[in-house]
Order: C-alpha cells, then sequence, then structure tokens
C-alpha cells in the first residue's frame, strides 16, 4: 500500500460549492480559463449548510485526500443566514477530524462570491498544492474502498 | 435501478477540444443503469434536443445526464427538452465538463478522465432522482423601486404606464438622485434640470406611483411574486397635507449652519430644509440633528411663521408594510471619499475640488450662483488642472480597480463649458487614457481638444501642494514627451472614482441579492440577463449593477421595468419542488429544524403514525412547501436524520461524493 514513488501523486480531492456563489464563481474561473488542477471535482449543493459532516467523512472514507467547502461571504447568504450554519459545523468538524488525524489542511472552508472566478482558482490551486505537500491521506479511509 | 441516457456534448470545439467526447460516451455505457450514451456536436441546438427525446421514446429513458456547458446555462432547456418527450424535468442531471473541466484544462487525457469521472457522479446521482412536480404561488401585482434617481423614476414611469402599481422608495427628502446635482449632461450640453424636473412631475402626478421620501426600506420577506416589505418612514416633522411649500420656514429657521448635502458641503443650509428649489415633494424636513428647538427645546419659530399650521415636532417614524411582486434595486453611487489621495491636497486646500463640486459651482443654483470662483478667496480662476483617475483603475487597494467610465466625459464637458464661457482660462486636463465609447462621445472630446483648446496631457499627476500664496503647484508627468511638469494652477479639479452606494450592502443582505467585492450587485448573467439579479424577482437599474451614465442607465432602468412587467403580468408562478421533508417515522419533533429555518416554512402537528405496526400520536414536523426555498439548513441539523431535501437527497449527494472517489 506504499505510495509509488516515482509517480507523481494525485490527490482526490471534492469540492462542494453552493449554487448561488462559489458554483457560480467556477463557472466564471471557467469561462476566463483560469485554470486550476484537474484533481478537483465540483459536487453542486444548493447552500453550503446543505453540507453533513456526514458527506464529508464519507468523502475521506472513500479515499479523498482533501475536502473543500465553498459558500458566500458571509452575509451574503441567498437563504440570508446558511453559511453562518456552514461555518460553524464545519469549524466544529474539522477540529474533530484533526483530533483524529485528518490534518486540519486537508479540509478547508472558502467564500467565493459569483464574481470571484479568480479567486476560486488560487484557491483551488493553493488547495490542491497543500494537500500535495501533505501527501496521501491515510487516516479514516476504509481500506476496502480502494481501487 | 433507472434506465439512463448519457448525452455527451462537444459544444463545437469548446469540449471536444479538450475532452474525448466519444470515450466519455464510451465509458457512461459501463455505468450501472446506463442504457444509451452518445455524443454530439451541439447538444442545446434543436436537433440536439431531438436525439435527447428521440432517445427518451425509443429506449423508454427513465432519467438523463447531458455532459455539457454549467447547469446554470442550459440545464432548463434540458428539462424542458425532457419534458417534450414525457420525461419528468427532474429527472435530468447536468454532467458540467466545459466551464468545470474543458475550459480550464489543458491536457486531454488528463481532462477526459476528469470528464468521466464528472459524468458518473451525475448518472450516480440520476439513478436515485424521483419525478418532482413544482407548486404555484400567486403574484402581488405591485413593484417596489428602492432609489429615486433617474434609473428609479425611470422604472417607475415604465411599470406605471404599463397599468401597475409602483412604490418609489427614496431615501433622502427629494427625488432627483445625482442627475438633480448635475449643471449640464454629455454630449448634448442639455441642462440636467432641465430634462430631469418634468420626469420627477411626472412620476410625482402619475396615478399609479407612490412615492415615499425620506423612507427606507427596513426589512424584506417573501419570495418572487410575493415579497413583504417595511418601510420606515422617517419623521418629516411637517404634516405633508397641510404644507403649502411656501418656503417662508426656511428662510426665517435660525439654524443655517449645516453643511448641504445638495451642495456637497460647499455652502450651508438651514436645520429645516428642502434640498433643491425643484424638489418633490415640495414640503421641507426638520434635520432634528440640528435644529435648536429638538436639541434645546427653544426656538419653534418655523411653527410660529408657518400660515399653513404644517410643523408638527410630535411626528413619529412611521413603519409601514406593503406587499409586493418585484422590486427594482436602483440605489444609485456616490463619489469615494478621498482620504486615500491626500498627495492632492484635498483636505488641504479648498481650490481643490472633486468634479460634482465643480458641478454644483457651475450651477446656476449653486453656492456660487453659477460663478466659477476659488471657494478660498472668490476669486476668478485663470489656471485650472483637471486630475483624472483619481481612485479608479488602481492596481493597488487604496482605490477601486475598475474604470469608473463617466470622468472622461464628465471631464470634457467641464473643461468645454469653461473655455466657452471664460476663454482666458486655461484649462489642463491630465489623463492615463481618455475613453469616449459611445454615441457622438468621441467627436464630443474632439471638439473640446480641437475648438475650445483644451490642453490634454498624458500623464499623472503625483502631487499638488498648496503654496504660501494661495496657488497651487501640480506635479506631474508628460509621457509622451517624456519630462516632469511643474505647473501653477488657481484650482483643481478630480474625478474622484464613483462607488456604490454604500447602503446597498444593508439592502442587498436584506434581498439576499448578490454583491461584488467592490459593492455592485451581481447580475444574473454578465451577457444575457444584466438586468436581473440571480434572486428571483429582484431587478438592477442604474449604476448600483455597475458604472454608467445616463443614456446607458435610463436604457437600463427600462429594461429592469420591462422584466419587472414581465412578472407582474403573470398571474401564477411555478415553484421550485425541490424543498424539505420530513420523515414522519424517523421525525421525533425535536423542533431543531424549525429554529434554523430562516422562512419559518416548518411547523409541527400532531400525527398519528404507524411504526411498524405500532399506532401511535407523534409530534411532527410539517414543511410548508410554498415557502420553503431549498437551502437544506435543516436536513443536516436534524438529529435523527428525518429532514432530506429533494433534488438533493442525502442519498444523491453521497451517491455523487462515492463516485468522485471512487
Amino acid at each position: 500500500m506504499s505510495i509509488e514513488n516515482n509517480e507523481e501523486f494525485r490527490p482526490k480531492i471534492v469540492a462542494f460549492c453552493c449554487n448561488w456563489c462559489s458554483y457560480a464563481g467556477a463557472d466564471l474561473a471557467g469561462s476566463s480559463r483560469l485554470a486550476y488542477p484537474a484533481d478537483v471535482k465540483i459536487i453542486r449543493v444548493p447552500c453550503s449548510c446543505r453540507v453533513n459532516p456526514m458527506f464529508i467523512l464519507r468523502a475521506f472514507e472513500k479515499g479523498a485526500d482533501g475536502v473543500i467547502l465553498c459558500g458566500c461571504h458571509p452575509g451574503d447568504c441567498h437563504y440570508t443566514t446558511g453559511n453562518f450554519y456552514a461555518r460553524r459545523r464545519m469549524t466544529l468538524l474539522f477540529s474533530m477530524l484533526d483530533y483524529i488525524g485528518v490534518e486540519n489542511g486537508r479540509t478547508r472552508v472558502e467564500w467565493v462570491s459569483a464574481a470571484e472566478g479568480v479567486k476560486f482558482s488560487t484557491t483551488m490551486n493553493e488547495f490542491v498544492e497543500k494537500i500535495r505537500s501533505l501527501g496521501k491521506n491515510v487516516r479514516l479511509e476504509d481500506l476496502r474502498c480502494r481501487s | 435501478m433507472q434506465r439512463i441516457g448519457v448525452f455527451v456534448c462537444h459544444c463545437g470545439s469548446n469540449i471536444a477540444a479538450t475532452v474525448d467526447v466519444k470515450k466519455v460516451a464510451e465509458m457512461a455505457l459501463m455505468e450501472p443503469g446506463v442504457v444509451h450514451a452518445e455524443d454530439y456536436q451541439y447538444m442545446c441546438s434543436e436537433a440536439g434536443q431531438l436525439r435527447i427525446q428521440e432517445a427518451i421514446k425509443e429506449k423508454n429513458l427513465g432519467g438523463i445526464v447531458v455532459c455539457s456547458c454549467s447547469p446554470r446555462m442550459h440545464e432548463t432547456t434540458f428539462r424542458k427538452a425532457a419534458e417534450k418527450a414525457g420525461l419528468n424535468p427532474y429527472m435530468v442531471e447536468i454532467a458540467n465538463i466545459r466551464e468545470h473541466c474543458s475550459w480550464i484544462h489543458k491536457d486531454m487525457e488528463e481532462a477526459t478522465k476528469k470528464a468521466v469521472i464528472l459524468m458518473r457522479a451525475a448518472v450516480a446521482k440520476v439513478n436515485l432522482n424521483a419525478p418532482l412536480q413544482p407548486g404555484e404561488s400567486r403574484v402581488t401585482k405591485r413593484a417596489l423601486v428602492i432609489g429615486g434617481g433617474i434609473a428609479g423614476i425611470q422604472t417607475a414611469l415604465d411599470i406605471a404606464d404599463a397599468g401597475y402599481p409602483v412604490d418609489i422608495v427614496e431615501k433622502t427628502p427629494s427625488i432627483g438622485g445625482r442627475m438633480s446635482q448635475l449643471d449640464k449632461t454629455f454630449p448634448t450640453l442639455d441642462c440636467s434640470a432641465c430634462i430631469l424636473t418634468p420626469k420627477m412631475v411626472e412620476a410625482n402626478a402619475h396615478p399609479n406611483i407612490t412615492i415615499h421620501t425620506y423612507s427606507e426600506v427596513e426589512k424584506v420577506s417573501g419570495f418572487v411574486g410575493d415579497f413583504t416589505v417595511d418601510i420606515r418612514k422617517k419623521a418629516r416633522s411637517v404634516d405633508m397635507s397641510k404644507c403649502t411649500g411656501c418656503g417662508v420656514c426656511q428662510e426665517k429657521c435660525p439654524s443655517k449652519k449645516t453643511p448641504s448635502e445638495f451642495n456637497r458641503g460647499l455652502n450651508n443650509r438651514s436645520a429645516i430644509y428642502t434640498p433643491f428649489a425643484q424638489a418633490i415633494p415640495n414640503v421641507p424636513v426638520i434635520d432634528r440633528e440640528h435644529c435648536i428647538k429638538f436639541q434645546t427645546g427653544k426656538c419653534g419659530v418655523c411653527a410660529k411663521v408657518c400660515q399653513a399650521g404644517a410643523i408638527d415636532y410630535d411626528q413619529k417614524d412611521e413603519i409601514i408594510t406593503e406587499k409586493y411582486g418585484a422590486i427594482v434595486v436602483a440605489t444609485g453611487f456616490d463619489m469615494i471619499k478621498l482620504d486615500n489621495y491626500d498627495e492632492y491636497a484635498y483636505s488641504q486646500s479648498k481650490d481643490v475640488i472633486t468634479s460634482l463640486e465643480l458641478e454644483r459651482i457651475m450651477n446656476a443654483a449653486g453656492p456660487t450662483k453659477g460663478h466659477l470662483e476659488r471657494l478660498s478667496d472668490g476669486k476668478a480662476p485663470k489656471e485650472i488642472v483637471f486630475i483624472q483617475c483619481v481612485g479608479s483603475r488602481c492596481a493597488d487597494n487604496r482605490g477601486k480597480s475598475y474604470c469608473s467610465k463617466i470622468c472622461c466625459m464628465y471631464t470634457a464637458k467641464h473643461a468645454m463649458l469653461i473655455r466657452d464661457k471664460y476663454p482666458d482660462v486655461n484649462v489642463t486636463v491630465f489623463y492615463i487614457d481618455v475613453r469616449t465609447p459611445g454615441k457622438n462621445f468621441d467627436e464630443f472630446y474632439r471638439r473640446a481638444v480641437e475648438e475650445y483648446g483644451v490642453n490634454y496631457i498624458k500623464g499623472q499627476v503625483g502631487k499638488v501642494i498648496p503654496q504660501p500664496d494661495g496657488k497651487l503647484l501640480v506635479q506631474g508627468a508628460d509621457l509622451l514627451d517624456n519630462r516632469q511638469i511643474l505647473k501653477e494652477a488657481d484650482m483643481v479639479v478630480l474625478a474622484a472614482a464613483i462607488e456604490p452606494n454604500p447602503d446597498v450592502r444593508k439592502i442587498a443582505t436584506m434581498l439576499t441579492a448578490s454583491i461584488d467585492t467592490n459593492n455592485f450587485l451581481t447580475e444574473a448573467h454578465a451577457k444575457l440577463r444584466p438586468v436581473e439579479s440571480p434572486t428571483a424577482g429582484i431587478f438592477l437599474s442604474g449604476v448600483c449593477q455597475g458604472p454608467k451614465d445616463i443614456p446607458e442607465t435610463v436604457s437600463q432602468a427600462g429594461a429592469a421595468a420591462v422584466k419587472a412587467i414581465g412578472l407582474l403580468a403573470k398571474d401564477k408562478l411555478m415553484t421550485n419542488p425541490c424543498t424539505a421533508h420530513s420523515d414522519e417515522l424517523l421525525c421525533n419533533g425535536c423542533s431543531q429544524c424549525a429554529n434554523v429555518c430562516p422562512y419559518g416554512a416548518i411547523s409541527y402537528e400532531v400525527k398519528q403514525v404507524n411504526d411498524h405496526g405500532i399506532r401511535e400520536d407523534r409530534r411532527i414536523a410539517v414543511v410548508n412547501t410554498a415557502l420553503c426555498q431549498g437551502c437544506g439548513a435543516c436536513t443536516v441539523t436534524c438529529p435523527s436524520g428525518a429532514m432530506d431535501l429533494q433534488g438533493f437527497s442525502n442519498r444523491q449527494i453521497l451517491a455523487e461524493v462515492d463516485a468522485i472517489c471512487r
């Protein structure tokens, strides 16, 4: 199960993006041709508050190396208060994950508005860079899921 | 297991150039449930949609995945196409392989791999989709316009002319906005008041328009077609029904030391005031902060001189609640504060002014009665320097990154008007670029240079230094001649950047409308839906959406009105069926979901449930689907996992996670 040294490590990264700000921000990054690594795969959710901690645990269990949650800037939530709930939940979840060995660098919350294509792209580049430096996630992963 | 069809779009070469679309279709056939997969040049075209419809019928598909552009572009298109073929529109999922894949990756192998994974996630999700039926909601046939400048007035007039009632809410004591402060307008040099005041009068007299001045929007709830808005009508301290607008109170008011907002603080006004002579309504307000009666209890001159007995010191703020179907934001702009640009000595010298202040100085109703004079000593200036892009097009955080768009033209106008009226005054303009896109704009600028002899210098000014003799030393650079310039001026005019009205952020939050980092409201689509907010039922008019001049503002105001009319003309709206639902068997009635619901959509009912043969009465959460907007806050809060969101259910999202991590 050791990582092949001669092959470049390509992390699996799941990005949850809210429909109103961050998904649109990712679309803008796309239409502006602002590249970020293909390791990032986006899942659209109506609001950052729709992201159940269970989804993030499941991602790690299934072999994700990093999970990022993007929502509207605080105060700008399409549903008024959704991102505040998300922020609190993730603060708790991430500290628990850190405690059990999923380092804080593997999880991130970022606020990206629909107009911030550049921010979306730079955030994803940074995040992928960070995960690459952390290497493969070995905690929480259900080895039976590994292909 | 659904019978699933996968349709991979080439989008010309937009997708096909970086993603091996044939491979994606081929791989799709290996996914569980997929019975049909094909690729096509343009799936969104008539022919592409027909292919989808035929496949749905022929292969009896129960769900489809379209691998194409963002769902924000064409989800509706494909849902409609599916519906035509008899498939429930909510059995359609989009894999975004353009914005999120082909456009950002260069390597074909890598992009194809990612496209396959995105396709898998969408297939996994659609497998768990269930047919959904949208509900209906009614439309209140009344519109609200926030802001009474030219944008708000024009929007209100257009909506009112179409036969719908409109309310204008304006923060200041009069409608008119920035345009009422202008002297002349480019490129035709019409007098601003002469073209604006007829519109103000028309709005005031229109049977369908109600104007609430000196009022602010306090609270907004509800959703498209059915907004409920609280409007605070600030206490005017003057009875609007009695006041005749004679103006005696303003004349006699002993407190005359308040800087006039309308004249940009260049002169003072009385504590009881109307902002300008043509104000609508022509009813003054008492500025309680500066009124002697309110501050010390002694005075009451205005009440004594008012023949109509309209002064009412006991008036209180009043909150009115109204229902609206559509809301148009027209909150306009202000000039930026110049604290960050002290090298131009704005705070040190009275003779360094902003363009809007110059506008007031040149206006016959302004503080100098239209005479061009220095504010420090009242002398006529002989040498005037204009500095462009003060705070606009700033690379650093000091100013704004954007171009304010109107400055080049109004500076050409100012320069031309000054040279026309005072031919002995020299006018120099320091500019970075002169930008004159617009009908007859460049011709106008060229006239300023060629006919009126305005001296344009390409280069920025580094510093303005006030001299002991009252003159201003301007240090600049001429980039074309590559030399430093030292110039003595009597007056310096700064083309300060414009920024959205600072209150707009508060309003955007109330409306849950998107706003960008510069405080401009975001449009639903930069090109195709420029006057709509992504939040349904909210429309954008004027500079709140981006810098623009008067003609553009008026066209956008009309466009926003048309969009609002289109909404108001409908009797019923389809509601989003992606709402929350609680599982009766799992819900324990703890009320946590109701606590986090921003819409008050969750209530509790005592219901008899049959839990594995045991019948009992339980307190159960019930979602009002007409109120639920589908954010999903409750689904995560629910400790027993009873709440789930249709269209974005736990199982669907987990299936996507699994597919991506596979």
